[in-house]
This record gives C-alpha cells, structure tokens and sequence, in this order.
C-alpha cells in the first residue's frame, strides 16, 4: 500500500516539485550574481507557454523519441520510489537517456548533433558512478532493494562518504550545471545555441523539461538514500540533507565556468576512482 | 496577462549593427536592469523564441539569415526592431549594400528608435510587444476554434 502511495505520488508531485525547486534554483542563483530573478513559478508560466505555442518539428520521429525519454525516466524513478532495485532503476536510467540522444540525433541540425555527441560523452563521463553507486549500497546494507536499503539501523552515509562525494560530482552533470553543462545549458549564452534542444520547438521542449523534472527529483530520492535509516528522524534529516547538496550544486554552477570534454572525462574518471572506488575497496576490506 | 506575457524569450540578431545596440540589449541583462525579472529569457534559439530583437539595418548578405530566422519561429511570434537602423536603415540608409530597416525584410511590431537604444527604451519596448503576442495568441486560439468544433 505505502509502495503504491509513493509511486503515484511521485508520478504526480515529481513535476511540480522540480519546477519548484528550479524556480527557487533561478532565484538563488539570480541573487548570487546580484539580481532579482524571476518569480519563483516562473518554471510553470514556462512550460504553460511552451504547450500554447505552435507545434513545429523538423520530423515525426522527436516527440515520439522525447514521450519515451520522459516515459522511461518516470518509470527509473517509480522504481527507485516504490522501494525496488536500485541497479534496475539506474539502468533505465541510462536507457532514458538514450532516447534523449537519440531524439537529438534525429534531426539535421548541426548544433543538435554536437549536443547528442556530447551528451554521450557525459554518459561516459558519468556511468561509472552511477554502477559503483549501486555496488556500494550492496556492500553497505546487503542488497540492491531500496526498501532494504532504507530500513537499515544505521544510514549508509556512515560507510559510503566517498560513493556520495562521486555522486555529488555526477549530479553536476545529470542536472545539466556548470562546469558539466556541455550538451545543454540553462544559461543565456553557449557556444552551440542550444545543444540537444536546439531543434525542440513548444511542446517537445515541454516535454523534454518535465521529464528533466522527473530526473531532478530521482537524483534527489538517490541522494535521500545516503541518510535514510530504519528510525523515523532520518527522513527529515534526509530532506534536509538533499536540499543543502541542492543549494551546493546551484553554488557549483555559479561559481565556475564550463570545462572541456576532456577534463570534463577526467575529473569525472578520477573523481569516481578517488572517491568511489577507494570507498568501495576499504568498504570490501573491513568487511 | 497571457501564458506568453510571462515567459517570454527573446531571440537577438544583429542584422548589420555596429555593436552599440547589441551591446545594449545585454546590458538588459545585466543587474542593473535584469530582464530575467519579468521571466524574460534571452534564448540563441529561434525554435525556443518568441520575441526577435533586431539591431542595425539589413544588408544584401543578412537578409536572407533574417528572413531564416523569421521561418523557424514558431507561432505567436513578434519582432522588435532596436535602433534607429533597425528602424528605418539609420545613418547607413544610403549606403549601397543597405536595404533600410528589418520592416524592408520581415514584418516588424513595435520600432525602439535611439542611438544606440537605451536599455529602458528597449524594456519599454519588449513590454509593448508582450501586449502585440497576447493579442496574437488570442486570434491564434479564436482562428483554432472552427477546426476544434469541427472535429467534436
């Protein structure tokens, strides 16, 4: 019964809850270069504006390809609400991800194919620790399920402080901040118009936003699992941990520029082995 | 005000400017005068766009970009000619390569005359259009309604 409540919960809320949380993102960061920024639902007069415009698509193939982006990334985060496996849950999430690219590819845009070419480097990029993620909480708590998972004594950020450091780097990317904001940018001025959405016109780009306000709230549940435990203070704990690793990312995003494709591979590879990797091995050690 | 009204984003094309617009226009954006208050977004994308801002006249070789640009907006769009240029071809008016204004290529809405176009001016006149783009949806939406009783 709880499963079925979280799921249709998240189904419904995961959208009004990520287009509120990038609305309270544009007002910080709009304050921390010193403006007013925009009303906090600016987020929704957005997307309320983008369904009333024209439909205009370079071909059949992009809505489609993006209805499946977002079907995919709705159904990664059902999984991970409805207490299930964490693997299976990432793994559609890549799979997600790859409509995206694909749905970017389809059309002739050079800007549009630069920005899928990109994305899948960022897949590269990020991949690893998306894997070791989920190995760490195998180690940590004994299984892959989330319902497990969170109904151990002790919260899993006790013994993975290393795996969250990585997957605090990779959410970077995931939420498409700088420095990681190679295929697409949320802001004015970039190199390539506008990467993978350059061709996504009205309600195709509406669409792509919901679906990247489904990703935004399952990056989040990924993060509360770090601090989720069997008593009941570990959920405001968690909330309130995951809104802190917001408001960091947002002040990542501010205060650096975007990076090159290379070192946007090797900080990540590094990042992932430094951080991850020796975690999971001294994790694999002690045990 | 109209779903448009408050989330509208512009595009910015500098037809053959000497910069002083253009260099105006970002001054919009700045913090001074922060566009992005009023849920104004400036997009490189004329997909995602729905206001053009035009700074400097046309000449033989934008023309044909602008006219580009123009097409790939999708509907309601307006166009908001900055500049006297962008107006009426300015100082350059006749000069050989010179068309005149962006209205000698595509139809242009509100003129934002100045040299260059002070950032309020240019505000002012974005506020303007968003009053043209409601009107548009609106004749968008009664020109849809025949076709949606049709199929009902």
């Amino acid at each position: 019964m709880i499963q079925v409540v979280s799921v249709v919960g998240y189904l419904v809320l995961a959208p009004f809850l990520g287009a509120l949380l990038d609305g309270a993102d544009r007002i910080v960061s709009a304050r921390m270069q010193g403006r007013k920024g925009p009303p906090l639902l600016q987020p929704f007069y957005d997307l309320a504006k983008l369904f009333s415009k024209q439909m205009l698509a370079v071909n059949n193939a992009q809505l489609f390809l993006n209805l499946s982006y977002l079907v995919f990334l709705a159904v990664a985060g059902c999984m991970l609400f409805a207490g299930a496996d964490i693997l299976m849950s990432l793994f559609i999430l890549s799979t997600a991800d790859m409509f995206l690219v694909m749905a970017a590819a389809s059309d002739s845009s050079p800007y549009s194919s630069m920005g899928a070419s990109r994305e899948m480097l960022q897949m590269m990029a990020y991949e690893p620790m998306t894997l070791l993620l989920a190995v760490g909480f195998y180690l940590a708590t004994g299984s892959f399920h989330v319902g497990d998972i969170i109904e151990m004594p002790v919260s899993p950020i006790l013994m993975l402080p290393g795996v969250l450091v990585g997957f605090f780097f990779i959410t970077a990317i995931k939420l498409r901040k700088s420095p990681f904001d190679l295929s697409t940018s949320h802001h004015a001025h970039q190199e390539m118009v506008k990467g993978i959405t350059t061709e996504m016109a009205g309600p195709t780009l509406a669409i792509m936003n919901i679906a990247e306000y489904y990703e935004m709230i399952l990056m989040l549940g990924v993060m509360a699992l770090f601090f989720l435990n069997s008593s009941w203070w570990s959920w405001p704990v968690a909330i309130a941990a995951c809104l802190l690793l917001f408001f960091l990312e947002t002040l990542w995003d501010n205060v650096s520029a975007r990076v090159k494709w290379k070192t946007l591979l090797k900080s990540c590879w590094i990042v992932t082995l430094l951080a991850g990797g020796l975690n999971i091995l001294i994790l694999m050690l002690i045990r | 005000m109209g779903k448009l009204a408050k989330s509208p984003w512009l595009l910015h094309y500098d037809g053959s400017s000497c910069n002083g617009c253009d260099i105006e226009v970002l001054a919009c954006l700045t913090p001074v005068y922060d566009i992005e208050r009023f849920g104004i977004f400036n997009t490189g994308d004329p997909f995602q766009a729905d206001i053009l801002l035009i700074t400097g006249g046309i000449n033989s070789q934008s023309e044909s970009v602008v006219k580009q640009i123009y097409s790939q907006m999708p509907d309601p769009k307006v166009v908001v000619a900055v500049g006297i240029c962008a107006c009426t071809g300015g100082v350059f008016k006749s000069c050989y390569n010179i068309k005149g204004g962006a209205d000698t290529v595509i139809p242009v809405d509100v003129y934002v005359p100045g040299c260059a176009a002070r950032p309020q001016a240019i505000i002012d006149g974005v506020v303007q259009a968003l009053e043209i783009l409601r009107k548009k949806q609106e004749n968008r939406e009664i020109a849809a309604l025949p076709k949606a009783a049709g199929k009902a």
